[in-house]
């Protein structure tokens, strides 16, 4: 099993940058998920990574050794594509065979893996058949046992879900959860769905624009997010976000009046913050309660019922839209005012330039 | 009504079709049949559709030339300036389809134009080289001519071909440890092949049609079925009953296995227009 270290890794095509220089640390057995809008270039790096794209500058090390100018093949690594890239002109047995084949293993030891990896993946039955006549989730796990009957020390996936309807992508996502378990092989996984993000990875890596903005676990993207950019991306439905002047800094944190409401402390270290400065508050959808006596009211324009939960939409005075996260039974009309508490320990700060200040407490699962 | 309305153009449509076709399929009929007519019937005005048909013509033109020597030289040339061509037009396809660089449609559109250059042009400067390198009336002489000729069509049609292969595929190969000939020929070519196929026939189809320089660059031990058609064309006494009958003789095997073919070469010819 191996570890991956990136060192400074810069892209360029045409004289324009794309990776403007990650450094970054795989440890062995990690689960690493890049994530990232369409465009980031967490493509790009996964083909890197591979091997399958030139590195412009910066180094990549695979267990110490700088492997830059080593080939694909040679990395030690397996990639599953978005399109499964399938041969489609062998079966599912001599597309898994394909790779120990040049790679020399003899005859009876493939044969044994291949029915091995087939009989984990569920493929037993489907040896003979063509990628044609399989289904998409099939395809995809002949995908990933053409990666794993390769024993790689790391294994690469390109978003390997994109293609699968609601119900199999959930399916799949468990199945890559399990199977990474029992492997405890390196991963490097790229998607821009966060769903698949949170709950896949060991650590979450979020770019944006060539750039890494954080490197964390889950929870700690979720409850510490590091700027704007992070706090929007990671959450789904979104943070809110609130323009809000600075009253005044204590040790309990800094008050921040809102523009149409009751001020709020949010437990933060106040840095260097000075009084009046505007700044912009963050806050989840479920750390907002109903309450006629909270700080804002506003009025329901929206009602989304996902049974186990509803999302109303509420127009603050100003007119602004926030979610907020209530239970299932709320009989929430559209058009009702509504008053709503900000759950203040729950709150974000984030100054002009859209950094976060630091919180007092660290969340107990963010790590 | 609606049905009605849209019936007379469809009705219209397979008119115009069929006449076209049988436009473009008349001189070959003729040609066959003439083959059968004596020279009197085959020179009569008005031309005569009912007469008694003869193998006389075809007796005369067996008589007359050795019609297996001209086949084995076409079907030589032909195969031989196909390989070459695809051995030449694979790579290039290759390169320019996955690997494009600044002058890649530059290079193409290059290629192209040296098809619309009169190969009449060119008939000094390539007679001479052919005589000075002693390649005159060989077929290997002929095979180069056809095969450099051809090669900008064929690698334009390679190039399109490979332009349809996902790109991942060859990725996965590569990933897999497939070195630069594997990933051409385990995974490539076989995604190719009908492709590749359509390439070939096309270019087999040419190879055999080529008259212009089969004419200039050959006589007698390398000469092709072109210039077995046009030793039956004379100066003076009746030659177009025999003419025909060479025709026909020369156009069969081709023909026949363009018949068989046709469904691959259809599909490859347009490929990509209607996917």
């Amino acid at each position: 099993m191996a570890k991956v270290e990136l060192r400074d890794i810069r892209k360029t095509y045409h004289a324009e940058e794309i990776i403007k220089g990650v450094s970054l640390d795989i440890n062995d057995e990690e689960f690493v998920v890049f994530v990232g809008p369409s465009g980031c270039g967490k493509s790009t790096l996964l083909r890197m990574i591979a091997g399958l794209e030139e590195i412009s500058a910066g180094d990549l090390l695979i267990d110490g050794k700088r492997v830059n100018d080593i080939e694909p093949a040679k990395r030690g690594l397996a990639m599953v594509f978005q399109s499964y890239a399938l041969y489609p002109h062998m079966n599912v047995y001599q597309n898994m065979e394909f790779g120990l084949k040049l790679a020399g293993m003899p005859e009876p030891e493939r044969r044994q893996k291949i029915n091995d990896v087939a009989k984990t993946l569920q493929l037993d039955s489907y040896l003979k058949h063509k990628p044609g006549q399989l289904s998409g989730g099939q395809r995809q796990r002949v995908a990933i046992g053409r990666a794993i009957v390769r024993n790689p020390k790391v294994f690469l996936f390109d978003e390997p879900l994109s293609n699968l309807d609601a119900a199999l992508r959930g399916q799949m996502r468990v199945e890559l959860a399990t199977l990474h378990r029992r492997l405890k092989a390196t991963t490097i996984y790229v998607t821009h769905d966060q769903v698949e993000a949170m709950t896949m990875a060991d650590k979450i890596v979020v770019l944006q624009k060539g750039v890494v903005e954080q490197v964390g676990s889950p929870l700690e993207l979720y409850h510490h997010p590091r700027n704007l950019f992070v706090a929007r991306f990671i959450g789904s439905p979104p943070m809110n976000f609130l323009p809000v002047t600075v009253r005044s800094v204590t040790e309990n944190g800094i008050v921040v009046a809102l523009d149409h409401g009751a001020p709020v402390t949010v437990p933060v270290l106040p840095g260097e913050t000075a009084s009046a400065e505007a700044m912009t508050l963050g806050i989840r959808p479920e750390h907002i309660v109903l309450d006629p006596q909270g700080e804002i009211t506003g009025t329901i324009r929206m009602v989304e019922r996902l049974g186990a939960l509803t999302l109303l939409h509420v127009a603050l005075p100003d007119g602004a839209l926030i979610i907020v996260q209530t239970d299932g039974d709320h009989g929430g009309e559209v058009d009702a005012p509504v008053g709503l508490r900000l759950l203040a320990e729950n709150c974000h700060l984030f100054d002009a330039r859209g950094m976060a200040l630091t919180k007092l407490v660290r969340h107990r699962l963010a790590g | 009504m609606a049905r009605k309305t849209q019936l007379l153009p469809k009705i219209a449509l397979g008119v115009v079709g069929w006449a076209v076709a049988l436009w473009i399929f008349f001189p070959i009929f003729w040609m066959v049949l003439t083959g059968f007519k004596t020279e009197m019937d085959a020179i009569s005005t008005p031309p005569h559709l009912i007469f008694h048909p003869t193998l006389q013509s075809y007796h005369d033109v067996f008589a007359q030339e050795n019609y297996w020597h001209f086949t084995f030289n076409t079907v030589l040339m032909s195969v031989f300036a196909t390989g070459g061509a695809l051995l030449l037009g694979v790579p290039a396809a290759y390169s320019m389809a996955f690997f494009p660089g600044k002058r890649t449609r530059g290079t193409l559109l290059w290629m192209l134009s040296t098809r619309m250059l009169p190969p009449v042009g060119v008939l000094v400067p390539v007679y001479l080289i052919a005589r000075s390198t002693h390649l005159l009336d060989t077929i290997i002489g002929l095979g180069i001519i056809n095969l450099l000729t051809n090669l900008p069509i064929i690698v334009w049609m390679l190039y399109t071909f490979f332009k349809e292969v996902p790109v991942p595929i060859l990725e996965a190969g590569r990933m897999d440890g497939a070195n630069r000939w594997q990933e051409i020929s385990v995974v490539l070519l076989p995604l190719a092949l009908p492709g590749i196929a359509s390439t070939a026939l096309l270019s087999l189809i040419l190879c055999w049609n080529e008259a212009f320089w089969s004419l200039n660059l050959t006589s007698s031990n390398a000469a092709p079925l072109a210039s077995f058609i046009a030793s039956f064309s004379s100066p003076e006494g009746l030659f177009f009953a025999k003419l025909s009958a060479a025709s026909t003789l020369a156009v069969a095997p081709i023909l026949v296995f363009g018949w068989f073919s046709q469904k691959q070469l259809v599909r490859g010819l347009t490929f990509g227009a209607v996917k």
